[in-house]
């Protein structure tokens, strides 16, 4: 039987993806004066599971850097060596390495293999510092098979009766091997790496006639590893087919037919009958024997021969244990009852009732979170579906209102019971592609960290509101913007220390983010206790740019400049936040989704930037109003208000086309909808239709309409992939009478308007 | 009827490794995605269990917990446990045996050795 092992390799990026951003967190987070053990046993953790991914899945790259920083972690949680920041600073970046690993493996690319190679160095590096003070050689050359550094370090003291097994692994023969292994691209995708294992092999012992071919490589090393020695440090990059490895050179000892037979895995029943003839004897006598070299070749083994755990009451009867076996079949060796008191071998049934009543709490044994992974395009699917239903629904709803209501009372009432089931399926299904912000926020404490030590700056931040969960589309189109934003904070908001406590402040300055649901939007907040916009400054710099600004502008006038392209506030460009292209992009791509973005500062207290977004990408809160014919959709997040404007106050603009509102104090340009659409319509007096004030880009806007029709949750449907793009229209959605209404895109709409 | 295998690894991947490797070869099989988990399905399912693959390093209940707890409860005292560790070494295995484990099996490993070794406990 042949498994296809890449079935599983989706799930393993996606869950190493995962790893990594947690132990980045983690790592963040971590206080290194007082590192607490859950935290490091965590960051150990994520690093051992994409350890035991990669070499399971052939990610031999990726298994080389994790088992170098494990071992690091390793130590490092057994309290054996102290964390520095060094090491912190070392874990994230090989995080970064791991991370273009996978990204490579994902995308079937090639990977930067010089990234790891560094990292590698530099892991070995501080594991070997501190491995020298402690007179720990053997734990500096982490491909080393861990089984003989490990139970030499100090904090894992090796059992007592292992006398066996390691008299079995001594150096007392030098044996020589026969090596033949296949030279794959997956396995070493580059020489680096070839020449890296037999480095490491060399450390063990002297290579000769080593042969090198395109696809293989051969040579033969003596050394007093034995076999399984070997093929741990091969099973980092190979699978145990493609490698062969025959002693050649010794007969010290007698076992060595029984270890070529199971050099190759290939041949069960000569194992079995091996192992059974071997643990046929010394058993129960000799406990430590069954780690003999047979099963540790294999890597796997068993404290009882296979038959033995098949037919267990018979075994024991040979042993003289029948009675006990009745109650207690398989009991601990005798040793190994002294180390683990809690499992005494003797305990009788009677006793273990009140043992498993306290070890066993019904109360979380069900508790376990499951959950299940499926593809973002079936969410989207049922999620279009039930957008189809909601408007068949509201299509039905439409028919029945004309019918006679009493006469079909049940079925209006029925109806009315459908409408809740949709619109209570229908947020369910919504729920399904909702997803914690921190997943966006959680990455922004290793942003600041690490741009706050760039700047020279102190800087902590806050995040409020991780939990609040919002569209996984969103989620993604928000984390350039936010980025951005964050940068902003870091590199012109907060100031220097020497700065801020000429100022008056704490040192330390604070950025936070915070997140919200406010009615049916999603509210983000980005703002530190800085500097905040410094308006004179950004007069002068929009004058030197040829911008129309005056001084009698409102700040909030003032503040939309830094959204023009190519404004910096920053008076001196840095790697951090860039020339100052970020404004005008996150300003884009954040109406883009339908957000809005305010600014709020006040200057020597700090900045607030807040992003209004649509709870969803799928579904807009929207106002339908009429033109002639005609139902038009506007987004609700821009309108302020309407109304039916008086003669007086609409006015003419002399010498020009156009009118104007007056609206308590401001004058505010009419956009007559019927004359940009281009529709044939009885109201052409403003007087006679209704206003609708909008806001976009700082600047309000009267949109002149027949009449509202009404408010509502319209589906959106792309018009792009159905039919082109339209100026003025972002999109479309289907009403309840069938019709298809256009949904406005106020932003572009405006500068129609303009033109 | 087919054999029942309970196996525990935090790692999705590699436990959808062991499970579709163990379902190929005719062992119906319980996933569980960590200890304590583990422990409920193995109470749900006394019984009918044949075997329990177990992955030591879990978050909140470990390999190790869970194979000494199970040893504890009268309907897995018999029932072999095999240890899937990444670690090898002898200090590694005497606590597996101490915590009542049949065997170990070193991790990575393919599906046919998953396999030959299931073969051999539970036939």
């Amino acid at each position: 039987m042949s498994i296809d092992m890449s079935q599983f390799y989706q799930v393993f990026f996606e869950e190493s993806a995962e790893h990594l951003a947690s132990m980045e967190s983690l790592l963040v987070s971590l206080d290194l004066e007082a590192p607490d053990a859950d935290q490091l046993n965590a960051i150990f953790r994520a690093a051992h599971s994409i350890k035991g991914g990669s070499s399971t899945f052939g990610f031999t790259d990726m298994a080389e850097v994790t088992h170098i920083l494990e071992t690091l972690l390793d130590r490092i949680r057994k309290n054996e060596i102290a964390i520095t920041r060094e090491m912190v600073d070392a874990f994230l970046e090989a995080g970064d390495v791991l991370h273009g690993l996978l990204e490579a493996h994902q995308n079937g690319n090639i990977a930067d293999e010089s990234a790891s190679i560094s990292v590698c160095a530099k892991l070995k590096r501080l594991s070997g510092n501190h491995a020298e003070t402690s007179n720990q050689k053997e734990n500096d050359a982490p491909r080393v098979p861990q089984r003989l550094s490990s139970h030499k370090a100090p904090g894992n003291p090796r059992p007592a009766k292992t006398g066996a097994a390691a008299t079995a692994q001594s150096p007392s023969v030098q044996h020589v091997y026969q090596i033949e292994f296949a030279k794959t691209r997956t396995a070493f995708p580059s020489k680096a790496h070839l020449d890296n294992l037999i480095e490491d092999l060399g450390n063990l012992g002297k290579i000769k006639n080593k042969k090198i071919t395109a696809n293989t490589v051969a040579l033969s090393l003596s050394t007093y590893a034995s076999e399984a020695d070997l093929r741990e440090i091969f099973s980092f990059f190979l699978k145990p087919k493609q490698l062969k490895i025959k002693r050649t050179g010794d007969a010290a000892r007698g076992r060595s037919t029984a270890d070529q037979e199971y050099g190759f895995f290939d041949k069960p029943d000569a194992i079995r009958s091996d192992v059974e003839n071997e643990q046929g004897y010394g058993f129960f006598k000799e406990p430590d024997a069954i780690r003999s070299d047979v099963e540790n070749l294999q890597g796997y083994g068993f404290f009882k021969e296979p038959d033995a755990i098949r037919s267990d009451t018979e075994n024991m009867l040979g042993y003289g244990f029948f009675d006990e076996t009745r109650k207690q079949p398989l009991p601990p060796m005798p040793e190994a009852a002294n180390q683990q008191e809690e499992i005494t071998p003797h305990r009788r049934a009677e006793d273990i009732v009140p043992l498993r009543r306290a070890t066993d709490n019904p109360a979380t044994a069900f508790g376990g979170d499951t959950s299940i992974r499926v593809g973002v395009s079936k969410v989207d699917k049922m999620i279009n579906l039930v957008g189809e239903l909601v408007i068949t629904q509201a299509m039905l709803a439409e028919t029945v209102s004309s019918m006679d209501q009493v006469l079909h009372e049940r079925l209006v009432n029925e109806l009315a019971q459908l409408e809740r089931n949709t619109r209570d399926l229908q947020d369910s299904v919504m729920s399904v592609r909702m997803m914690p912000i921190n997943f966006v926020f959680s990455r922004f404490q290793r942003v600041v960290r690490d741009s706050a030590v760039k700047l020279n700056k102190k800087v902590q931040l806050k995040i409020i509101g991780e939990g609040t969960e919002l569209d996984k589309g969103l989620i993604e189109k928000i984390s350039d913007p936010l980025n951005h934003m964050v940068r902003n904070s870091l590199d012109h908001g907060i100031e220097l220390p020497e700065t801020r406590i000429a100022r008056g402040k704490d040192p330390q300055g604070t950025i936070t983010l915070r997140a919200a649901h406010q009615g049916g939007n999603i509210v983000i907040e980005v703002s530190d206790d800085g500097a905040g916009l410094n308006r004179e400054w950004i007069l002068a710099t929009a004058r030197k740019k040829g911008m129309q600004v005056s001084d009698g502008m409102s700040d909030n006038e003032v503040w939309q400049l830094i959204y023009a392209p190519g404004f910096s506030t920053a008076t001196i460009v840095s790697d951090v936040s860039g020339r100052g292209v970020g404004m005008d992009v996150v300003k884009k791509n954040i109406e883009s989704i339908g957000g809005r973005v305010e600014v709020v500062s006040h200057f020597g207290l700090g900045c607030t930037i807040t992003v209004r977004l649509p709870l969803t990408l799928a579904i807009l809160d929207g106002m339908s109003i009429a033109v002639g014919d005609q139902i038009y959709i506007i987004p609700l997040s821009f309108i302020i208000e309407s109304f039916q404007p008086k003669a007086g106050d609409i006015n003419g603009i002399s010498g020009k086309q156009g009118q104007v509102v007056h609206v308590r104090g401001e004058y505010l340009p009419v956009i007559e909808l019927h004359k940009i659409f281009n529709i044939q319509t009885k109201i052409t007096d403003p007087t006679e239709g209704m206003l609708v004030m909008l806001e976009t880009e700082g600047k309000k806007v009267a949109l002149f309409v027949d009449e509202l029709v009404g408010q509502h949750q319209v589906v959106i449907k792309s018009l792009e992939t159905n039919y082109r793009k339209v100026d003025g229209v972002s999109g479309a959605t289907i009403m309840g009478d069938g019709r298809v209404a256009m949904i406005m895109d106020v932003g572009a709409l405006v500068k129609l308007a303009q033109q | 009827m087919a054999k029942t295998i309970l196996a525990i690894d935090d790692s999705t991947s590699i436990r959808q490794m062991v499970a579709f490797t163990l379902k190929s070869a005719g062992y119906s099989v319980i996933e569980a995605a960590d200890g304590q988990e583990g422990l409920a399905k193995a109470n749900a399912n006394a019984g009918a269990i044949n075997l329990v693959l177990t992955d030591q390093n879990m978050p909140v209940m470990d390999g190790l917990t869970l194979i000494k707890t199970l040893r504890g409860l009268p309907q897995f005292v018999t029932i072999p446990i095999l240890m899937l560790t990444t670690e090898s070494s002898d200090a590694m295995k005497m606590q597996g045996k101490a915590a009542g484990a049949t065997g170990w099996l070193v991790k990575p490993f393919d599906p046919h050795k998953l396999l030959e070794v299931v073969k051999k406990v539970i036939g």
